[in-house]
């Protein structure tokens, strides 16, 4: 117990203090003028925007994955379960200099998608490509062993109800996956939000345009301006907190309906 | 428990899974496709000299040499947590679980952030660092604590998971037969959990060698000095040379498949999902 809490405390706790009374010294004020400031603004816009459409495609496509993947048995399955691990193994730098080969104007994807107007590297649709790409395992993952655990009966008694498929999914079998979704769906946001090595190389981080909060963090640093890269870094800190918060609350509200049903 | 459903392979079905194919190959498959074909886009031997350049070499080194030390501490930080909060009862037993999750939720840049403010020159403790002829930013020592922060909650979050669901009668047993607390660990713990920790520790490994930002606040960027791996693709990649940094990433693009493969051997092993 005791070396686990001077363990915590030295690498995480400590350090987090340290940015938070660091904030703190240089004033409320100051603080305020920080995060207000136009740049600082639009980098949350961009850094929101990027992450809400980048989940919006994980909660689609990590849904399908995770549905394929337990309710079907078809040759190639196990590799493309393995496949869904890649975002999580692979580094997040490597991620981001592979997606922007794939989308620049001359890569396998971006000759096709530019000429037809559909520019992504270097813009907002990249960062969230990028976002995407790092963030989609938490939905498959979070979902998957809830599928795996549905019960046949619910089904078959619809089924022999006469329910079309699209009902049964609609009906009865996404309201049993919807808080393990959402779950998934909260930590892909949440992780979208902090995402920095796989966002930089693609957005092309011009301010106002593409640069992320996380970046702005980082030229601030450059710049030595303390204060202004504490301050940006205790929102996006703030923003964590409150969505492991929401995380931890929907995870207690599945184990209580888990434990009336 | 009911067996899971396997639904037969209507029209729909196969619908669905061509698409779910068809997205997994360009969306999850071509990136890593991509690296490999880059990295030999001139040929091998330009390939084996980039591999073999001294400051990739040395970033490799500095990267194996942070797994060295980070891992060993963060699985026995690990095996500490996880036993603490499954084998006992004890005030603050969820803040301390919350504690172990924080650093999952945090950005890497915001925790390269709290490091510098911490022991930088101008940080809270950074002056006194300085009295006393200490450095730590911006040297392989903060390299080592960043990551170490980035990935601690890994192993323990992986052991907390499986040993709430083994509970403690085992150990309660052992005690009742006078099996001392490290006997009872070493006897009757650890060959419960062997693969878990395995598994725990195969995922921390993949995230201390790829981690970026973190590590790129408190590096420095010292050319051949503290550029782990990634840090050095980034390097290589804003020199405008792309074919050397696809070749360094190329090795972190192996680790990667390495750790996928051995982590669905795990998983077939134990028969557990992980719960991310």
């Amino acid at each position: 117990m005791g070396t686990n809490l001077f363990y915590l405390t030295l690498i995480v706790l400590l350090p987090i203090t340290a940015l938070i009374l660091k904030t703190t010294d240089a004033g409320l004020a100051r603080f305020w003028e920080v995060i207000t400031s136009p740049r600082a603004l639009a980098s949350f816009e961009v850094t929101i925007g990027a992450a809400l459409l980048a989940t919006a495609f994980s909660s689609v496509y990590g849904l399908l994955m995770a549905w394929i993947l337990t309710r079907y048995r078809f040759p190639g399955r196990a590799l493309l379960d393995a496949l869904m691990d890649i975002p999580f193994a692979l580094p997040t730098a490597v991620a981001g200099i592979a997606l922007t080969a794939l989308f620049a104007g001359n890569g396998w994807f971006g000759q096709y998608l530019e000429p037809a107007g559909f520019k992504v590297a270097y813009t907002l649709t990249g960062v969230a490509v990028a976002m995407a790409f790092t963030s989609v395992p938490f939905v498959v993952r979070t979902v998957q062993p809830v599928i795996e655990e549905l019960r046949l009966e619910v089904e078959e008694s619809a089924a022999t109800l006469g329910a079309w498929q699209w009902q049964t999914f609609r009906r009865i079998i996404y309201p049993a996956i919807f808080p393990a979704h959402l779950a998934g769906c909260t930590m892909a946001f949440a992780r979208s939000l902090g995402e920095f090595g796989a966002v930089i190389f693609i957005a092309g981080n011009l301010p106002f345009e593409t640069e992320i909060s996380a970046l702005l963090i980082f030229i601030r640093l450059e710049e030595y301006d303390y204060p202004a890269a504490a301050a940006i870094a205790v929102v996006l800190l703030a923003v964590a907190f409150f969505t492991l918060l929401t995380t931890n609350a929907i995870q207690s509200w599945r184990l209580k309906r888990v434990v009336k049903d | 428990m009911a067996a899971p459903i396997r639904s037969s392979l209507n029209g729909t079905a196969i619908t669905l899974i061509v698409i779910g194919v068809v997205l997994t190959l360009l969306f999850i498959a071509a990136p890593v496709i991509v690296i490999f074909d880059q990295a030999f886009a001139k040929g091998f031997a330009i390939y084996r000299d980039n591999i073999l350049h001294k400051e990739t070499l040395h970033a490799i080194w500095l990267t194996l040499l942070t797994a060295l030390v980070v891992l060993p501490i963060n699985t026995l930080f690990g095996l500490a947590a996880a036993w603490t909060i499954t084998k006992f009862e004890f005030p603050g037993k969820r803040l301390l679980l919350t504690a172990i999750d924080i650093p999952f939720s945090i950005s890497p840049i915001v925790a390269g952030v709290s490091y510098l403010l911490l022991y930088g020159a101008l940080g809270l403790v950074g002056p006194w660092l300085i009295e006393h002829d200490l450095r730590i930013m911006f040297s392989v020592p903060a390299i080592f604590l960043v990551t170490m922060f980035v990935t601690s909650p890994f192993v323990a979050r992986e052991l907390i998971t499986l040993m709430q669901a083994q509970g403690r009668e085992r150990e309660e047993v052992a005690a009742t037969l006078g099996a001392s607390g490290w006997q009872m660990f070493y006897r009757v713990t650890l060959p419960n959990i062997k693969w878990a920790l395995l598994y725990g520790v195969i995922l921390c490994n993949a995230r201390v060698m790829g981690e970026f930002g973190a590590v790129s606040v408190v590096s420095g960027n010292l050319r051949g000095q503290t550029l782990t791996l990634p840090l050095q693709v980034q390097l290589l990649y804003h020199d405008y040379n792309a074919t050397g940094a696809f070749a360094a990433a190329s090795v972190l693009t192996l680790l990667a498949i390495v750790t996928m493969v051995l982590k669905s051997i795990l998983e077939r092993r134990t028969e557990h999902r992980r719960r991310s």
